[in-house]
């Protein structure tokens, strides 16, 4: 990474827009804003940001619609997708990191958080809030090692290891506590997370979708 | 005759007048009569035969009787072939009741009465036409009136069954369609015969002027009204879902009222006092978080982990004011031992609310098989138990005593990077 990474903000609320901005300010270069879906897509094609901070909820589809239209048209290969949401429900976690965010956010995050979990996204790591880890762990907790012989099954359950990395991040631990307390590598923890984000966004297992819509508002 | 007897009556007694198909030969006519008269129902029997073969008015009255007198219901509730029997009713009654006019007629005719093809015919559609539309509409009001699900008690059903077969459960447990379509070949059976009636007696050729003039005066008022009842349709669907509209925006309103709208007063009223207003903001969150989800009220029924240990996150939080967040994988209902891990985890909260120096407390709680597994972390400066004063009953009593008394075990460690964790771990006993 060269230099604070630019990130565009999306998001309906014009306030938070510009409380986000205030966060962020000297921590990030945040390039543009947008309203809308929209006016989003137009604003990210011609910036080409490094980070979106994306509001899942929008009047016009939401931060899912921006992603899809835009991984569709191919324009924006280079943008990584950060979500960000008053809402912790599954769904809406689950259906925006695998339309091809990075990770999820609240936006009771604080500046400082924020603009860390921006850099890591910017260098290819996922952010994983407590609360993800914690859908996460529940969306594979069916998925005991039994369909072994599946083509799909190491997509389709978590390593031991992947488990308990998981474990301490619902448990409120940042990622150099996790290496320390388990003896790895802050970049092994991050490999770990990684792993996870790709399994649960190409897992093609029904009990993931399934998962997502029983808790239909977390 | 009979019928009368059984309809216009109209009270309901216990020993009311019910065909008994069970041990009846054709349709339990003769067994329910003979049970109602204490007779012998082959007596009866032998009444009905000889009437038939004399002049036929036997087969009439036995139809008749079929038709009019409702069947025993046997058992406490209506079982599903009764019902399947019963839908299939009112089919077979039309057909029953064609016939056997039918066969009357015919029977007169042979007697030598004056009957032709003329009206022997229509009257035979007309009968079972009319048979077929008027056992629809009996049913359906006493039905609705009825309003009971199927598993109608006997009791229930006797008193309010309607004068016809199969009663209540009929329409009921009939779709729609079922019935209009029904009704629809009933009407037609009924126009059949008075065209056919017209047809022989030559006055069909008047009629078909008489016919034509009318239905084109019908065509010109449908053309003339058909977009003024096309608008009425549409206004009254739309003035509809404008109330439907309007009431579930009357609920949400109440809601917003009862819950945001105060929560909004106090945060103007406390703006002076930035921790009770995050606290205020948190609670209202949890409780709309929880009102848009739909989950039922904490406090009815079981008590299950997730919601406990949410609960008492959620006092702690007020009463500290500091943010507990509780991440919950899995979920069970609590026994004695699970109620003793939520009061040792509200103790761990309580602790790390008072002593986390107002820094956020994750709680992590797992229920996986049969073991259930909670783990409380602050960010405070930490502490070491073994100079925690033995008197401070708080950590060694209500934690770790409680849940050794339970036959699970409590650990507390000190977090690299600062900060303390409590983790608590009992197993379910099976149940």
């Amino acid at each position: 990474m060269s230099g604070a990474p630019r990130v565009a903000l999306v998001d309906d609320h014009e306030l938070f827009r510009a409380g986000v901005r205030s966060e962020l300010d000297g921590l990030v270069d945040v390039v543009g804003d947008a309203a809308n879906v929209a006016d989003a897509i137009a604003l990210i094609g011609e910036l080409q940001p490094d980070v979106v901070l994306l509001d899942v909820h929008m009047p016009d589809g939401g931060g899912l619609e921006v992603i899809r239209r835009l991984r569709a048209s191919g324009t924006a290969s280079g943008v990584q997708f950060l979500a960000l949401s008053v809402s912790d429900a599954a769904e809406d976690v689950i259906a925006v990191i695998r339309a091809g965010a990075r990770g999820y956010v609240t936006k009771t995050i604080s500046g400082a958080d924020l603009a860390d979990a921006v850099r890591r996204v910017h260098g290819g790591d996922a952010v994983f809030s407590p609360r993800l880890a914690g859908f996460v762990l529940d969306a594979f907790a069916g998925a005991a090692p039994a369909a072994v012989a599946d083509r799909d099954a190491e997509l389709d359950a978590l390593t031991p290891r992947e488990r308990e990395v998981l474990q301490h991040i619902a448990r409120g631990y940042m990622y150099k506590e996790i290496a320390l307390r388990l003896g790895i590598s802050a970049k092994t923890v991050e490999a770990h997370v990684s792993a996870v984000l790709r399994k649960l966004q190409l897992s093609s297992r029904h009990e993931l979708s399934r998962w997502a819509a029983e808790r239909r508002i977390g | 005759m009979i019928s009368g007897m059984a309809t216009s009556g109209g009270v309901a007694a216990p020993r009311d007048l019910r065909r008994d198909p069970k041990s009846g030969m054709v349709a339990g006519v003769c067994a329910g009569l003979g049970k109602r008269l204490n007779v012998d129902p082959v007596l009866l029997r032998i009444v009905f035969g000889a009437t038939t073969l004399a002049s036929g008015i036997g087969l009439v009255a036995y139809g008749l009787a079929w038709l009019l007198i409702p069947a025993a219901q046997d058992a406490g509730a209506v079982s599903a072939t009764q019902v399947r029997r019963s839908r299939r009713g009112a089919v077979e009654v039309a057909l029953g009741v064609g016939f056997l006019l039918l066969a009357a007629l015919l029977a007169f005719r042979e007697l030598g009465l004056p009957f032709s093809d003329v009206l022997i015919w229509p009257l035979t559609l007309v009968a079972a036409g009319g048979a077929l539309i008027w056992r629809q509409s009996i049913v359906s009001p006493g039905a609705v009136a009825e309003g009971a699900p199927l598993a109608v008690s006997r009791a229930a059903a006797s008193a309010s069954a309607p004068a016809s077969a199969g009663g209540p459960a009929v329409a009921e447990a009939e779709p729609r369609p079922v019935v209009i379509s029904r009704i629809g070949i009933g009407v037609v059976l009924v126009i059949a015969a008075a065209i056919v009636f017209l047809q022989f007696s030559g006055a069909l050729a008047a009629a078909t002027d008489v016919a034509l003039a009318a239905l084109v005066v019908a065509i010109a008022f449908g053309v003339i009204f058909a977009p003024w009842v096309v608008r009425l349709a549409t206004s009254l669907s739309a003035e509809r879902a404008e109330r439907i509209r309007s009431q579930e925006r009357a609920e949400v309103a109440a809601h917003l009222h009862d819950s945001v709208l105060q929560t909004l007063a106090l945060v103007q009223k406390r703006a002076s006092d930035p921790r009770e207003v995050a606290a205020l903001a948190r609670r209202q969150e949890r409780e709309l978080r929880s009102w848009l989800s739909g989950a039922a009220p904490r406090d009815a029924g079981e008590r299950r982990l997730a919601a406990a240990l949410e609960t008492a996150a959620e006092e702690i939080e007020q009463a500290h004011g500091v943010p507990v967040d509780v991440v919950a994988v899995g979920d069970a209902p609590l026994d004695r031992d699970g109620e003793a891990l939520v009061a040792a985890a509200r103790e761990a909260m309580l602790n790390a609310a008072k002593f986390g120096e107002g820094a956020a407390v994750a709680v992590y709680a797992e229920a996986v098989g049969a073991r259930l597994q909670v783990f409380v972390r602050d960010r405070g400066p930490g502490f070491d138990l073994a100079a925690v004063p033995a008197d401070r009953r708080g950590v060694r009593e209500s934690i770790i005593g409680r849940m050794q008394r339970h036959g699970g075990r409590a650990t507390i460690n000190a977090s690299p990077g600062g900060g303390t964790e409590v983790e608590l771990v009992v197993e379910r006993s099976a149940s």
